[in-house]
């Protein structure tokens, strides 16, 4: 049996009064690599930003149902936002560095947490570099802007920047559809290896992505409604091999979406 | 095709008349500007700038009134360019997007518009009568910084919404706080965009002369303002009296005057492309 890190019960968010994804329930394994899939607009990105709280970032979202992390409601009254942002961090769809330095956009994190020591940061930046597996490729050039860097390899870097706070979920909103097969092959060799240590969920478009990476899948669809909900979730395998739903059978297999 | 030879005739005609509008303006202006130069350059001398305002056109210098616009332009820069950034930085950066918001915004924009002489008004109520400041320095850049102040709001709301979202979301996912975001994130990639809109901002200022006169700022000053409280004049005010004279010496004077005030007006400028090249290619994205 697995252990449980994230737990949604019941989950329903709305935009501007109008559900957007209905009823979630689904419980998310330690160190495991969880894939989210399903048609563009069913909600994926939606669910996924519950994880960490993004959604409040939104005026018109708003969330029911509850969100377990380690057991504590993440949306309950005592919980400080920043502290759930450290500790179950983000990556985007589209890379997004900072406009500065390679070296500072792996050190803002720390920095904000208010670690000054040159030394102790240093560390960090090359520990977080070297799991993103990008370490070799700009140890030489740490101070020049990362912008200069390639979309893989900026993505990397936003990983890296990522685990700087030290998380222990990473979350990923179709971390490789901006980049070409070589990169995206670097960024799924790096999450096998990051499971290891995190919990790590993904969400992506791309069902062979799902099926190389991950060890469980959540499939989620919208209705007729365009309400998004969970049709089917287990390990990745029986999800791809013997689907229980007819629509989870009819995505996988190209049907539709 | 004859709707289409129409639609290339017009399309020429236009361009004929915007190319004339255009060459008309730099024109006059061009003429302005030699006319000003033809009679001003010859008062440009070191005693210009070091001589107080005389009777006697050639004794007559713009010291007082030097002095007096960099008085009134640093203070007017002390207190509106804090106050404006952070009213920008509350409407951007945490208003909720309600009515009451949106009724602020709809009346900042509607200050812009506002003549500058009313503004004159309000200081006189304001800052000379109900402060009793009297005609000073101080009561002169309150007034000019409550008239740029939507000015500088507009150009900084305008610089800090052109940081892109997905900075902000990027801060944020780190366990950033608001104004952590703010602070290291947003503000530096928004400040060429603001300190552009400041000196702008201040180059209006710098040639308002009605609302300075409403004050009751003085024409003839003959000594130098030593700090906020001391009576003042300024650069376009002393050329407004100068030019109301009989005397063409005094014209020649005020022609200089405005050689200077040009002056003043053309570096602010430079300083803020300057500032914004220089700034922009630091924090490129
Ligand atoms: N900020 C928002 N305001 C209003 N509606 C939104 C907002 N964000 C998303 N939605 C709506 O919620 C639904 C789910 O959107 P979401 O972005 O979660 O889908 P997704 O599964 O991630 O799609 P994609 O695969 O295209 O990224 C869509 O119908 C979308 O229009
Ligand atoms: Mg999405």
């Amino acid at each position: 049996m697995e252990e449980i890190v994230l737990e949604t019960q019941n989950l329903t968010v709305y935009y501007n009064g109008r559900p957007a994804i209905e009823g979630i329930s689904l419980r998310i394994p330690r160190r495991r690599i969880t894939a989210i899939i399903g048609p563009s607009g069913c909600g994926k990105s939606t669910l996924l930003r519950c994880f960490n709280r993004m959604n409040d970032l939104i005026p018109s979202a708003r969330v029911t149902g509850r969100v377990l992390f380690e057991g504590v409601d993440l949306y309950g009254p005592d919980v400080d936002v920043v502290e759930v942002r450290r500790r179950i961090g983000m990556v985007f769809q589209k890379p997004n560095p900072f406009p500065k330095s390679i070296y500072e956009n792996v050190a803002f994190g720390p920095r904000i947490q208010g670690i000054r020591d040159r030394r102790k940061l240093d560390e960090i930046v090359e520990r977080c570099l070297r799991a993103a597996a990008l370490w070799d490729e700009v140890k030489d050039k740490l101070h020049q802007n990362a912008l200069t860097l390639s979309g893989g390899q900026q993505q990397r870097l936003c990983i890296a920047r990522a685990l700087a706070t030290e998380p222990e979920v990473l979350l990923m909103d179709e971390p490789a559809s901006a980049l070409d097969p070589i990169a995206t092959m670097k960024i799924e060799d790096l999450m096998r290896e990051l499971a290891r240590e995190y919990t790590i969920v993904i969400v992506t478009h791309n069902m062979q992505q799902a099926a190389r990476v991950s060890d469980y899948t959540a499939f989620m669809l919208a209705g007729e409604d365009r309400v998004g909900r969970l049709i089917e979730f287990g390990p990745t395998q029986q999800i791809f091999t013997r689907p229980r739903d007819r629509r989870t059978e009819d995505y996988i297999t190209g049907r539709f979406g | 095709m004859e709707r289409r030879q129409r639609r290339e005739i017009a399309g020429k005609v236009f361009e004929a008349v915007a190319l004339t509008a255009t060459v008309f303006g730099l024109v006059v202006l061009a003429m302005l500007l030699f006319d000003v130069a033809r009679r001003g350059l010859g008062v440009l001398s070191w005693s210009f700038f070091t001589r107080y305002p005389s009777r006697f056109p050639e004794q007559a210098g713009i010291r007082s009134a030097l002095l007096g616009t960099v008085w009134v332009m640093a203070l007017t820069a002390l207190f509106s360019v804090p106050v404006g950034v952070a009213a920008a930085i509350y409407l951007e950066e945490y208003a909720p997007r309600n009515r009451l918001t949106r009724f602020i915004e709809l009346n900042i924009n509607n200050l812009a518009g506002v003549p500058s002489i009313i503004y004159g008004l309000l200081g006189l109520e304001l800052f000379v009568r109900g402060l009793k400041l009297e005609r000073s320095v101080l009561a002169g850049a309150l007034t000019l910084s409550l008239l740029i102040l939507p000015i500088l709001i507009a150009a900084s709301r305008e610089a800090l919404r052109a940081v892109p979202m997905s900075l902000r979301e990027a801060a944020f996912a780190l366990g950033a706080t608001r104004w952590q975001v703010i602070r290291h994130q947003v503000l530096p990639l928004a400040l060429p965009g603001i300190l552009t809109g400041m000196i702008l901002a201040l180059s209006r200022a710098i040639g308002e002369t009605a609302p300075l006169i409403t004050i009751g700022a003085l024409t003839f000053i003959a000594f130098d303002p030593k700090g906020p409280l001391d009576k003042f004049t300024v650069l376009p005010i002393q050329i407004f009296n100068w030019v109301s004279r009989p005397q063409a010496g005094f014209h020649a004077r005020a022609a200089g005057a405005i050689l200077v005030l040009l002056a003043v007006l053309l570096s602010m400028n430079g300083l803020a492309i300057y500032l914004r090249y220089r700034l922009q290619r630091r924090y490129q994205w």
